[in-house]
């Protein structure tokens, strides 16, 4: 019968065809469901995959939207990696876009070049201080971030739907809640005519990069990596736990509060209750697809927003909800962690384990997350 | 405020706990056999739409309950397959079940936004419920309610004293041991997992079918994470999650009120009072270490391959 044997060397082929397996078989997923819904999957698939991209609008508004999802995948990547499971990006985010977007209007006059560069800041820290209380939560009193920063989302959101339909709401704006809109000096400018692409896509290159030189090449990213893969060995060494749950958080918060400021003062241009449909979720999708990696990363993003994107077009052209990328979204993970077996295990048919195998399974049993 | 507000404050209070008691007692037989699952929220939602869906196109409530724990036991299964199968990283894996639970939901649910069903009502037990104050403040819930409290009396002796319950344990501290003696370690964490899902389901049904009677996106509202916090709060002990749940079902309950006694403040705030109060009850729980490392299944969240 079919069996799993514990490679010796976990495989550095299959972690970079997985996630191009998942891809596929997520395809082939959307195939069927697209024939279930008596949709012509080849038509289905071309409104979904290519006609985002037949414009230079469209191509535009593909790296818009894998900004804010680069953004937040590159800093929680760095946290999984450690072992810090920060998966409350999405209220650092909108913490950030409350900051950035509250010092537009709270300078709502000014028409200087140094309010952009406020803003940018004030969002980093509103994530960063958002991502600091399950970090201290964490130091001192051990909860558990996942469950902290979880919750602190719906807070966020609170907070923000009490700016605007509160304090912040504009008095001109015949009652919706919404701020009002920032004037140009507090938006970011566009990559060139024609498109929404704001410069924060170049800026969330930029940080890629820079995380992956942070990651690679200093002592602080190694001491992440190795309190993630062997926290046996790094608590041995004397990294101190601590230091990098602050580290992770800290990194994670203020790349996604970077992110909720690009986005209010990018393609929205104001405060409104919803500033994101979910980017600091599928942020984690994006990071585990992207293999925890920089490189990764950028590339799961831009998948991760033609998803986006062909959602919204299905639903002008296929009348699909466009809730159906969030179908595809879990689907993609799912996949991609069944097909990361491969990389500890190979699948073998035996009749009979020889007794090595055996010997090394059951010192492999039961090994940590 | 007189007693006569107190009454259906109280009862509210214990319909708002129900689900949460089910989401938390099925996590907790699954924590207990030493599984993490943090799709619960997910479940939730497959469940509450599922369940809605059944009920609406049957007009039964019963099928619509049944279908909801259907829902949840196949995700759950889902899970199961991925992290006891598979080996999938136990966090990862329940986090894509969140996220897959909101996105289908969203999805299978929108013809649903704006239908109605019959919801499930409270049963007033005849002659007991006719008792001044004790009436209807204990005898007139909706049998689920009852069947909460049941399911929590038959979980703390299974728990205890069943052969079981005591596996299930034995599974969740020393999953290596209880292989070796020969008992089929995947398995039992299948069954619990499954177990987990139901009730999960269940309680979504619960919300969608009883509590508020129709399909809003989403409309678990974090819920399922609430019923995972529960659990720690609980420190793993089936009685405390309810003491929990009905505790926070107070919270849910009293900020709805102060809103409709008009206190002065806003209603977002008030509406973050859950969420605070799980932070709160979180940092309570956990600031001494060693209530967590007496009581946490030693095994919990990691993977357990038991030949190859």
């Amino acid at each position: 019968m079919l069996k799993l044997e514990p490679r010796q060397e976990p495989s550095r082929l299959m972690s970079y065809a997985s996630p191009l397996i998942a891809v596929g078989l997520t395809l082939l997923t959307g195939y069927l469901l697209f024939s279930l819904l008596g949709k012509d999957p080849a038509q289905a698939f071309y409104v979904f995959f290519v006609k985002p991209l037949e414009t230079r609008y469209g191509v535009g508004e593909l790296f818009l939207k894998a900004t804010p999802l680069m953004l937040c995948a590159t800093g929680l990547a760095l946290g999984f990696r450690a072992n810090v499971w920060n998966i409350g990006a999405e209220g650092q985010l909108v913490v950030g876009a409350i900051v950035g977007g509250g010092l537009a209007l709270l300078f709502q006059d000014v028409q200087a070049s140094w309010l952009l560069p406020l803003m940018l800041a004030g969002g980093v820290a509103g994530g960063m201080a958002w991502a600091a209380i399950p970090a201290f939560l964490r130091v001192r009193f051990h909860t558990n971030e996942i469950l902290v920063s979880l919750m602190l989302v719906y807070v966020a959101k609170l907070l923000l739907s009490y700016l605007v339909h509160g304090p912040w709401r504009d008095p001109e704006g015949y009652n919706f809640p919404q701020s009002r809109m920032f004037q140009e000096a507090a938006l970011l400018p566009v990559l060139m005519e024609g498109v929404r692409t704001t410069w924060a896509f170049v800026i969330a290159l930029l940080l890629a990069g820079l995380s992956w030189l942070f990651a690679e090449k200093t002592f602080a990213g190694f001491r992440l990596k190795v309190s993630g893969l062997a926290p046996g060995a790094a608590s041995y060494a004397g990294f101190s736990e601590k230091r990098n749950v602050w580290l992770a958080l800290l990194i994670g918060g203020g790349a996604a509060g970077l992110a909720g400021v690009a986005e209010v003062a990018g393609p929205i241009g104001q405060l409104q209750p919803a500033v994101s449909p979910g980017y600091g979720f599928a942020a984690i999708i994006v990071a585990f697809v992207g293999r925890l990696n920089p490189l990764g990363v950028v590339l799961a993003s831009l998948l991760m927003s033609l998803l986006y994107l062909g959602g919204e077009t299905a639903q002008i052209h296929l009348t699909l909800p466009s809730a159906v990328t969030g179908v595809f979204q879990g689907v993609l993970l799912f996949y991609l962690l069944a097909a990361d077996l491969f990389i500890h295990f190979r699948p073998r048919w035996s009749a009979a384990r020889p007794a090595v195998v055996a010997k090394a399974t059951a010192l492999a049993g039961g090994d940590a997350v | 405020m007189n007693f006569e507000h107190l009454i259906p404050i109280l009862a509210s209070t214990v319909a708002a706990a129900t689900p949460l008691i089910y989401a938390s007692l099925g996590e907790l037989i699954v924590e207990r056999a030493g599984v993490l699952n943090l799709g619960v929220e997910g479940m939730m939602l497959a469940g509450a739409i599922t369940g809605f869906a059944v009920a609406n196109q049957t007009g039964s409530l019963t099928l619509g309950f049944a279908a909801g724990m259907g829902a949840g036991m196949l995700l759950s299964l889902l899970f199961g397959f991925l992290t006891l199968t598979l080996q999938a990283n136990q966090v990862a894996t329940g986090l894509a079940l969140t996220l897959f639970g909101v996105g289908l939901s969203a999805f299978v649910g929108r013809p649903f936004v704006g239908q109605v069903v019959d919801g499930l009502k409270g049963f007033a037990i005849p002659v007991l419920s006719d008792i001044p104050v004790a009436g209807p403040l204990l005898f007139r819930f909706d049998p689920l309610v009852y069947a909460s409290l049941a399911l929590f009396v038959a979980m703390q002796w299974f728990l205890n004293r069943a052969r079981g319950g005591l596996l299930i344990r034995a599974v969740g501290e020393s999953p290596s041991s209880a292989h070796a003696i020969g008992y089929p370690v995947i398995a039992i964490r299948y069954l619990a997992v499954v177990f987990g899902g139901a009730m999960s389901g269940l309680a979504g049904a619960y919300l969608s079918l009883s509590i508020t009677p129709m399909w809003v996106e989403g409309m678990t509202a974090g819920r399922g994470w609430i019923a995972l916090a529960l659990v720690v709060f609980a420190t793993w002990k089936p009685w405390r999650v309810v003491l929990g749940a009905y505790l926070f079902g107070g919270v849910t309950i009293l900020q709805l009120y102060a809103q409709g006694f008009g206190v002065r403040v806003p209603s977002e705030f008030l509406s973050m009072l859950p969420y605070i109060a799980t932070i709160v009850v979180l940092v309570l729980i956990c600031r001494d270490p060693r209530t967590i490392l007496l009581n946490q299944p030693a095994s919990l969240g990691r993977r357990f391959h038991p030949d190859a």
